[in-house]
């Protein structure tokens, strides 16, 4: 279990006020101009030694991600910071970013400095209208004692930092989708290549990372990439904000070590699963787009990127989403299937077209209208979706059925089968 | 006021407040701002764009009326209809549905209206089911207006909306009484 003293959010849940008074009492901003002293390559080094993978979802190794970033002071460099957080299951950012703030803000600092870039967006959900209010204020407050804006904490470093709303869409998550919205268009994601790196905002070179990854930047800085890899197993290192929600009697979010087991960590922190971990059906570990895990799987399996992918899903955000016994899991994937409906760009015809057909489905076989061949179709169309998109919004779709069928296939065309007798 | 608006400019505080935001992005790149101004917009308009609000926006930034209504319905936040004082979102995803949002949306139905995106008879207020709003370990949720209020049952989700009804304060954030995400002790 993380001990108090190495936890990087010590105000996660806003018993402290956010402001800068008290976040300097928390250790923000504490030497940040000694850390840009030690210059850009120091940086990027103790990022890469940290091992820290992105908590965005797709868990790239962010020091390397850092160091594609071209190096040319004539580039206008752009740091967008994620945090459209819009994963059902995940709401991890909306507590750092309403109550260690300033976290993000240094963060922000040191990582566009690191990257050559004098200016940043963090580009935040329209639904998280207080916490946008509260991250404004902490960024104003930032400004009036110097540590944005011109020679940022004395560092010699002039930085701009900016919130931008977004306005209700999931796809903005997705960072290509997220640069074009922030360009005042509708959030479609763009061809790959050319990559953000290259040609990102307003066509500069751009790096996006989510919140959490950026507010860990101080953290791992000054107490040194060596300390935040001592967490988790290699290459799954470092301190993780998870979210518990569902079918738990204590919903939460923790900061726990990287790795720990996911049983230990629905029992320690969220007071178990109604009723008992034997009453336990099935988890979804990492935010809706991965595959769910039934029971025996998650007796043993432990909470990290390369554990949770040995099992066929993935870390994800690391929002886990405990369903019990009394789950009708046709049901509970099917709203998903109507989430990535509703949420599809409509940009490409596999997923705009196949994300509503696969929902229908999903329904036809909740009512038990349906036959084992119908099963099959599904999964061939999911097979179809998954890989034929330009992002990866075809790919969550899919993959929350193929995970449904992979562990209960043979339970969901029992009912079937009942219910075909019955009616 | 839920006419439609012969003619819409920014009031004296937010043109103001327009020219700040257009700061924020560079001068050739003022497109940046469609989306926050489209939010100014809509609400000083009573929460809702009107063509008229769509094509002042669009000039005020030099955009052809297509590529600002293209933004207008693409994203969720932005109505193109009036939804009343307050707007209810009951969201409904998985999370939220497995902690019983079905208990949440059924206050709504007998308290505001049946029907979903439909005005309360005396047209306070609207609801409407939402894809998740980013809550989800203090789920069930509904967001009202610019507020979120968690932890909800049906019995508190009838005190709140009787309250908007009586123009009581409501608490916002957890109405089970604790604090933020933080585990029940």
């Amino acid at each position: 279990m993380l001990k108090e003293k190495d936890k990087i959010f010590t105000n996660l849940f806003g018993e402290e006020p956010w402001a800068l008074k008290s976040a300097l009492k928390r250790g923000d901003w504490d030497n940040t101009k000694t850390l840009i002293e030690k210059g850009r390559d120091w940086i990027i080094e103790e990022m890469k030694k940290s091992e820290l993978r992105g908590r965005g979802g797709a868990g790239f190794p962010t020091g390397l991600k850092w160091s594609f970033m071209p190096k040319d002071p004539n580039l206008n460099n752009y740091l967008v910071v994620n945090a459209d957080e819009s994963e059902p299951g995940t709401c991890k950012d909306r507590d750092m970013i309403r109550n260690e703030p300033h976290k993000l803000i240094e963060g922000c600092l040191l990582a566009s400095f690191a990257m050559n870039a004098h200016h940043c967006y963090i580009y935040i959900r329209g639904e998280y209208f207080n916490e946008a209010v509260v991250l404004q204020k902490a960024i104003d407050e930032a400004y009036e004692a110097g540590l944005v804006g011109k020679n940022a904490a004395k560092s010699g470093w002039d930085f701009d930092i900016y919130v931008h709303r977004g306005a209700g869409a999931y796809i903005c998550g997705e960072e290509t989708a997220l640069l074009e919205s922030l360009e005042g268009k509708k959030g479609q994601p763009r061809l790959k290549p050319p990559f953000p790196a290259n040609k990102g905002l307003y066509g500069s070179p751009t790096t996006v990372n989510n919140v959490e990854t950026i507010s860990v930047v101080p953290a791992i800085l000054k107490r040194g990439g060596e300390w935040f890899s001592s967490f988790g197993r290699p290459k799954n290192t470092g301190t993780k904000v998870f979210c518990i929600s569902g079918h738990v009697n204590k919903p939460c979010n923790i900061e726990e070590e990287m790795s720990i087991p996911l049983k230990e960590l629905i029992e320690k922190h969220a007071g178990g699963v109604t009723g008992g971990w034997d009453n336990l059906k099935a988890i979804i570990p990492g935010g809706s787009s991965v595959p769910l895990i039934p029971k025996d799987i998650c007796d043993t399996v432990l909470m990290d990127f390369d554990s949770l992918s040995e099992v066929k899903s993935g870390l994800g955000t690391a929002a886990v989403i405990v369903m019990d016994k009394s789950t009708d899991l046709v049901q509970a994937i099917a709203r998903l299937s109507h989430f990535y409906k509703h949420e599809s760009c409509g940009q490409c015809t596999p997923c705009r077209e196949g994300t509503g057909w696969m929902w229908r489905m999903m329904e036809k076989i909740g009512k038990g209208n349906a036959s084992s061949s119908d099963i099959d179709k599904l999964l061939d169309v999911t097979k179809q979706i998954e890989g034929h998109t330009i992002c990866a919004l075809g790919d969550a779709a899919a993959w929350p059925i193929q995970g449904l069928f992979r562990h209960f296939r043979a339970e969901i065309e029992e009912q079937l089968i009942k219910k075909t007798r019955a009616a | 006021m839920s006419e439609q608006l012969t003619t819409f400019s920014f009031n004296n505080e937010n043109q103001e407040a327009a020219l700040q935001i257009l700061k924020k992005y560079p001068e050739a790149r003022k497109q940046s701002a469609v989306m926050p101004l489209l939010d100014l917009a809509q609400r000083q308009n009573d929460n809702w764009l009107s063509r008229d609000v769509v094509e002042y926006v669009a000039n005020y930034l030099d955009m052809p009326f297509i590529r600002v209504w293209e933004v207008v319905t693409f994203y969720s936040m932005y109505y193109t209809k009036y939804n009343g004082k307050y707007l209810v979102q009951v969201c409904s995803t998985t999370p939220c549905w497995l902690r019983g949002s079905d208990q949440v949306a059924k206050a709504c139905k007998e308290i505001i209206s049946p029907e979903q995106n439909t005005l309360s008879k005396d047209g306070l207020f609207s609801w409407m089911q939402v894809e998740c709003l980013g809550a989800c370990v203090n789920a069930p949720l509904v967001q009202i207006n610019d507020d979120y209020y968690e932890d909800l049952t049906y019995d508190t989700t009838v005190n709140i909306l009787q309250s908007l009804i009586d123009g009581k304060k409501i608490e916002v954030g957890s109405q089970s009484g604790r604090k933020s995400s933080k585990a029940v002790s």
